[in-house]
């Protein structure tokens, strides 16, 4: 009942601790982590965006520069010059080895009827006619032109570069063919870390450049152009599954291609998985720091509750006692002062009637022995009253104990010494085993021989014949003890509670009058000591008079 | 034999009249009263030896304020206090009053014989020196 008592305080204690604990932590572990990843993802947007614009423009210069060394030739050069196949293929090779990263596959002038009059390169497209290609009308009024990837007549993909040139009315048309991988590579450096991508799309989401992954150039990239406004770099996000990807996109300025960056978590995310883990970790361990310190504090709290609890308990129970012997005390006090006074007339009645019978006419009285008799076995039980109304008041008495100095061994042998003549003729043995150091105490000597031989007689009593009395004594904790062990048969359990209980006797009627131990118990607590026993039924009892060492004042 | 006075005083009658029976059966002058304004007027009448009193007897005066009285009227006479309700302060305090000794009822009149002659003999040797 109390133990469950003490489980439930005890998990309620931890429990309110535990939340009360943890739910801050866990929600500031929650609000740090947060708080990171929103920094950390922004950081990821920031990075992703700087890398679409420059890329962007690395392209558009690219592109630009193209332009305008196609432009600054038809400016610089006549139709007659260009549309010569030989000064056309000087000019190529000199552009060429001016710099090998011209990027020019091959190179052409186109009439303004769309034949291709001459042309430099690996293709042999000399003589082709352009007239209906869609490119040709758009150079034709706008002067520059950049194609999108494209088959053409060569059926390869690839990208073309026009520009108009204007000799007098002729409009003619100088063309070049733009290395798609040397912009797959310049794109392809943006490709970060283990599975990002990076890949331009026209304006209808068709494969520009090579993607790093799945797909190939004028396959459909499944992305949305139109979700990326123009002029602007922004990054959009997409959730499959447990994995985010993010597409950050730039418009190029001088040709409507999407140059598009993606990520996705699980690669630009490591750093903050990194940290998620450290924080958890941290988490978990502070959890488990404060788990472990409440358990053991609890523990320790309700430890200390139980102790003082029984100490409680045993003080109330030992107060209890003390009232009940307190109150039985006065009404013994009371019945017994009642009875003293009808005793003394009876006794003084009974000895007047012995006096008369002394008296000569008395003498020859046939009847005087029965007579006397009677008058003897009147003041006989008197003199059995008398004792226990004595006894009682004795046990009532508040007389303050007389201190002197008391040699505990010797108050002990002493008594011993009353007993052992009755104890010899019952066959009982009495042991000693004393403490050979005890300090002499200031008690009362005469109330603590009165105990003494109270626990003795009762040993004896108990035992009845052939048996065995040890008496010990011992100094522990500055208390001086007196052991009285007897083997006789015990205490029986139920009766153990009332055995301090006045006028409880187990003894046969005119043996005992119940107040023995009562009154020892009483002048052991005057005395400050204590008065215990332990008893198992069939082995034997033992009681423990415990003192406390005072040290007699010097005179 | 020197014989001496002796006073009982008890509220208990058959307890007064059966204690001075036997007291004089042993040749000792002895006078029994009932209470403690009686015994007032026996002082004013004769000298005592000896006074056995009981300390609680109601109605009238009591144990403690006969004692009183005694040791005003008769500071020769030795009390012995003799009751079966004596309460440990009444009993200290009668002894502070001068009374000889305190005996608790009943006892056996060969116990009291004794403490008598003590009394006695205490006040001879008094009323000597």
């Amino acid at each position: 009942m109390k133990r469950q008592l003490y489980r439930r305080l005890r998990l309620q204690i931890i429990g309110l601790t535990l939340v009360v604990a943890i739910t801050p932590l866990v929600l500031l572990g929650g609000a740090i982590y947060n708080q990171f990843a929103r920094a950390h993802e922004a950081r990821i947007e920031d990075q992703m965006r700087l890398l679409a614009n420059s890329q962007s423009s690395a392209v558009e210069v690219f592109l630009r520069e193209r332009t305008n060394l196609l432009t600054m030739l038809v400016e610089t050069h006549a139709f007659e010059q260009l549309a010569n196949q030989a000064f056309l293929m000087d000019l190529f090779e000199r552009l060429n080895r001016h710099s090998d990263q011209l990027g020019l596959v091959d190179m052409g002038v186109i009439d303004n009827t769309g034949l291709h009059v001459s042309y430099v390169g690996p293709f042999n497209l000399k003589g082709f006619n352009y007239e209906q290609q869609p490119w040709f009308g758009e150079v034709m009024t706008k002067g520059k032109y950049v194609s999108d990837v494209y088959m053409g007549f060569r059926l390869f993909p690839h990208i073309i570069i026009a520009v108009r040139g204007r000799t007098g009315e002729h409009q003619w048309i100088l063309r070049a063919t733009i290395d798609l991988d040397m912009l797959n590579r310049m794109v392809s450096t943006a490709q970060a870390g283990r599975i990002g991508d990076a890949f331009i799309v026209n304006a209808t989401g068709i494969y520009q450049t090579k993607p790093r992954f799945e797909g190939a150039i004028l396959d459909n990239s499944n992305i949305d152009p139109k979700a990326f406004s123009q002029g602007a770099t922004i990054v959009t996000k997409k959730d499959q599954g447990a994995i985010t990807y993010y597409f950050a996109g730039s418009w190029l300025k001088n040709k409507n291609w999407l140059l598009v960056i993606r990520q996705q978590t699980d690669d630009e995310v490591g750093g903050l998985l990194h940290t998620r883990n450290t924080v958890i970790l941290i988490i978990a361990l502070g959890v488990l720091a404060i788990i472990i310190t409440t358990i053991f504090i609890t523990n320790i709290v309700v430890r200390h509750l139980e102790a003082a609890h029984q100490e409680l308990d045993m003080l109330s129970s030992q107060l209890v006692q003390s009232e009940k012997l307190a109150a039985l005390g006065k009404m013994a006090t009371g019945i017994a002062h009642e009875i003293n006074n009808p005793l003394a007339v009876i006794g003084e009645k009974a000895g007047w009637m012995k006096d008369l019978l002394e008296e000569e006419e008395f003498k020859n009285s046939s009847n005087l022995k029965e007579y006397l008799s009677s008058v003897a076995k009147i003041e006989e039980h008197v003199e059995r009253a008398r004792k226990i109304t004595h006894n009682m008041l004795g046990f009532a008495r508040r007389m303050e104990p007389r201190l002197d100095d008391v040699e505990v061994n010797r108050v002990v042998d002493q008594t011993i010494e009353l007993l052992s003549n009755h104890a010899r003729i019952q066959n009982i043995e009495i042991r000693k085993a004393y403490h050979s150091a005890l300090p002499i105490i200031a008690s009362d000597q005469s109330q603590l021989q009165q105990v003494i031989l109270n626990l003795m007689n009762n040993a004896v009593d108990a035992i009845g014949s052939n048996g065995q009395i040890e008496v010990a004594t011992a100094l522990e904790n500055n208390h001086i003890f007196i052991h009285v062990k007897d083997d006789g048969p015990g205490i029986p359990k139920e009766l153990q509670r009332r055995i301090f209980d006045p006028f409880f006797t187990t003894k046969p009627t005119g043996r005992g009058t119940g107040l023995g131990l009562s009154i020892s118990y009483s002048i052991i607590a005057k005395l400050g000591g204590t008065l215990s026993f332990q008893s198992e039924p069939g082995k034997g009892t033992t009681f423990t008079v415990s003192l406390p060492v005072v040290t007699p004042e010097k005179k | 034999m020197t014989t001496f006075s002796v006073l009982v005083i008890d509220d208990e009658e058959d307890f007064v009249t059966t204690l001075v029976n036997r007291l004089q059966k042993r040749k000792i002058e002895a006078q029994g009263v009932t209470s403690g304004e009686a015994a007032l007027e026996a002082l004013a009448k004769a000298d005592f030896d000896v006074i056995l009193l009981d300390i609680k007897m109601p109605g009238g005066m009591d144990g403690i304020e006969t004692l009183r009285e005694i040791r005003k009227r008769q500071p020769q006479a030795e009390v012995i206090l003799l009751t079966g309700h004596a309460s440990v302060e009444t009993s200290i305090e009668g002894m502070n009053l001068g009374a000889y000794d305190y005996l608790l009822k009943p006892v056996k009149l060969e116990d009291l014989l004794v403490k008598i002659a003590a009394a006695y003999e205490k006040k001879s040797t008094q009323d000597k020196s």
